[in-house]
């Protein structure tokens, strides 16, 4: 077991929330230690969710788009330039019951006054049989990474979010018909995704439909198709499945530690991004089920830090007195 | 130390596979692959500190589709263990430094 250095801020996770709050605290003379998480397939990864996306159009400032892991490299160096420092392991243990804030990185124990927590949300899986074993034999999380693979196939994506259109238009690059499947009648997906979906002559919907079944031995063959509204079900020939049907916070870590809401969310004092512990943050897609924005998420990182600040000049002023 | 990673090709792939005497690690990867960029840094450094005991190697499935073809590769990052030239285990997505570590322990 490692001791390391004492920290004044320790910022657990490295998605838009998580650096813009290294940014702020690194320029705050603080030298945040940002523990940004291990390389993964899955949106659970250093960088977060936008290492798996191709070209953001919405983030101010890129007015031609930025390619998703580049805005991100773009905002990690931002904050080592002033100062922020990188672990690129994932916590694995915490204790704020007590001050110092304890953080484990496997046997390391880290110690620091204030925690910011960043640690976003990653991909729902279908959680059907033989999902597991399939994932890399067809089954996909990751449209970006293994999109390439399909080139020429008939191929299905499984949502109704932006994420799930964002997906099936990029898909159309390489096969030649992609069926988006959605349990609903409509879309979740903004006005200008849903339009591009329904403008590509290589997409098809299949509205009030479930995905119940994975064909395939070695690798994914067919899938079965149930109609929600009436039981029937069709089998549907394709070569790839990619999965994009929202996400869950990354919040296992904090059980009994943080409050929480039903689904797991983290629970912020409203107006600030205060947790129910003294000292310790959140920011970001762990503390936010509406917005889910990189833009939403890296200004919550910016409040963390700032509130993160007050309450360490406060705290040192009190103990001075 | 850099330049103990091999860039394997359609030419070379066989020859190489075939003439280890390690076993060796082929990260079969693209430049547009996030993940694949973000293992790339842990790749090497598993090469430099095992150098001796196991090959390590690298194959661009974008100028190489074949090779990636023929070992079924459909996602990436996939890693492939050979030995003795044939593919004996096969790991498929991301990981850590210390999780890929305890997915060779049993190669190396």
């Amino acid at each position: 077991m490692a001791a390391h250095p004492h920290r004044t801020v320790i910022v657990i996770g490295s998605g838009p929330a998580g650096l813009t709050a290294a940014v702020y605290a690194a320029r705050a003379a603080l030298a945040p230690l940002v523990i940004e998480g291990e390389p993964s397939s899955t949106s659970d990864q250093p960088g977060g969710q936008l290492m798996l996306t191709t070209e953001v159009e919405n983030f101010p400032g890129f007015p031609d788009g930025v390619q998703g892991p580049e805005l991100m490299q773009r905002m990690r160096d931002q904050a080592a330039r002033f100062g922020a420092e990188f672990l690129t392991e994932k916590a694995t243990k915490i204790d704020f019951s007590s001050h110092p804030h304890r953080v484990w990185v496997r046997d390391d124990e880290y110690t620091a006054d204030a925690v910011i927590v960043s640690t976003g949300a990653r991909s729902l899986m279908l959680g059907l049989p033989d999902e597991a074993r399939l994932i890399g034999h067809g089954v996909s999380t990751c449209a970006t990474c293994d999109g390439f693979f399909f080139r020429g196939q008939e191929i299905a994506v499984v949502g109704g979010g932006d994420s799930a259109i964002e997906e099936a238009s990029f898909l159309t690059k390489f096969a030649t018909k992609v069926t988006i499947i959605h349990r609903r009648d409509k879309f979740r997906a903004s006005k200008i995704m849903q339009q591009r979906a329904f403008d590509n002559p290589k997409i098809a919907v299949r509205w009030n439909s479930q995905v119940t079944r994975l064909v395939g031995t070695d690798k994914l063959a067919a899938i079965e198709v149930t109609d929600t509204q009436n039981g029937t079900t069709q089998t549907l020939a394709v070569g790839g499945l990619f999965v994009a049907i929202g996400h869950k916070p990354n919040t296992d870590l904090f059980a009994g530690a943080l409050d929480m809401d039903d689904t797991g969310y983290l629970v912020t004092q409203p107006g600030s991004s205060r947790t129910n512990v003294a000292g310790v943050f959140a920011c970001g897609d762990v503390q936010d089920h509406t917005y889910r924005q990189a833009i939403t998420a890296a200004g919550s990182g910016c409040m963390a830090a700032i509130d993160a600040e007050r309450w360490l000049e406060h705290r040192h002023a009190t103990a001075a007195k | 130390m850099v330049g103990n990673v091999i860039t394997l090709t359609t030419d070379n792939f066989d020859e190489t596979i075939g003439a280890a005497t390690t076993p060796v690690l082929v990260d079969f990867w693209a430049e547009w692959c996030g993940p694949c960029k973000q293992i790339d840094p842990i790749i090497r450094e598993i090469a430099t500190e095992k150098a001796g005991v196991l090959t390590v190697a690298k194959l661009n499935v974008d100028d190489h589709g074949d090779i990636a073809r023929r070992f079924q590769v459909m996602s990436i990052p996939t890693m492939i263990v050979f030995k003795n030239g044939e593919a004996v285990d096969r790991l498929v997505g991301a990981r850590g430094k210390m999780a890929l570590l305890g997915d060779l322990a049993k190669h190396v």
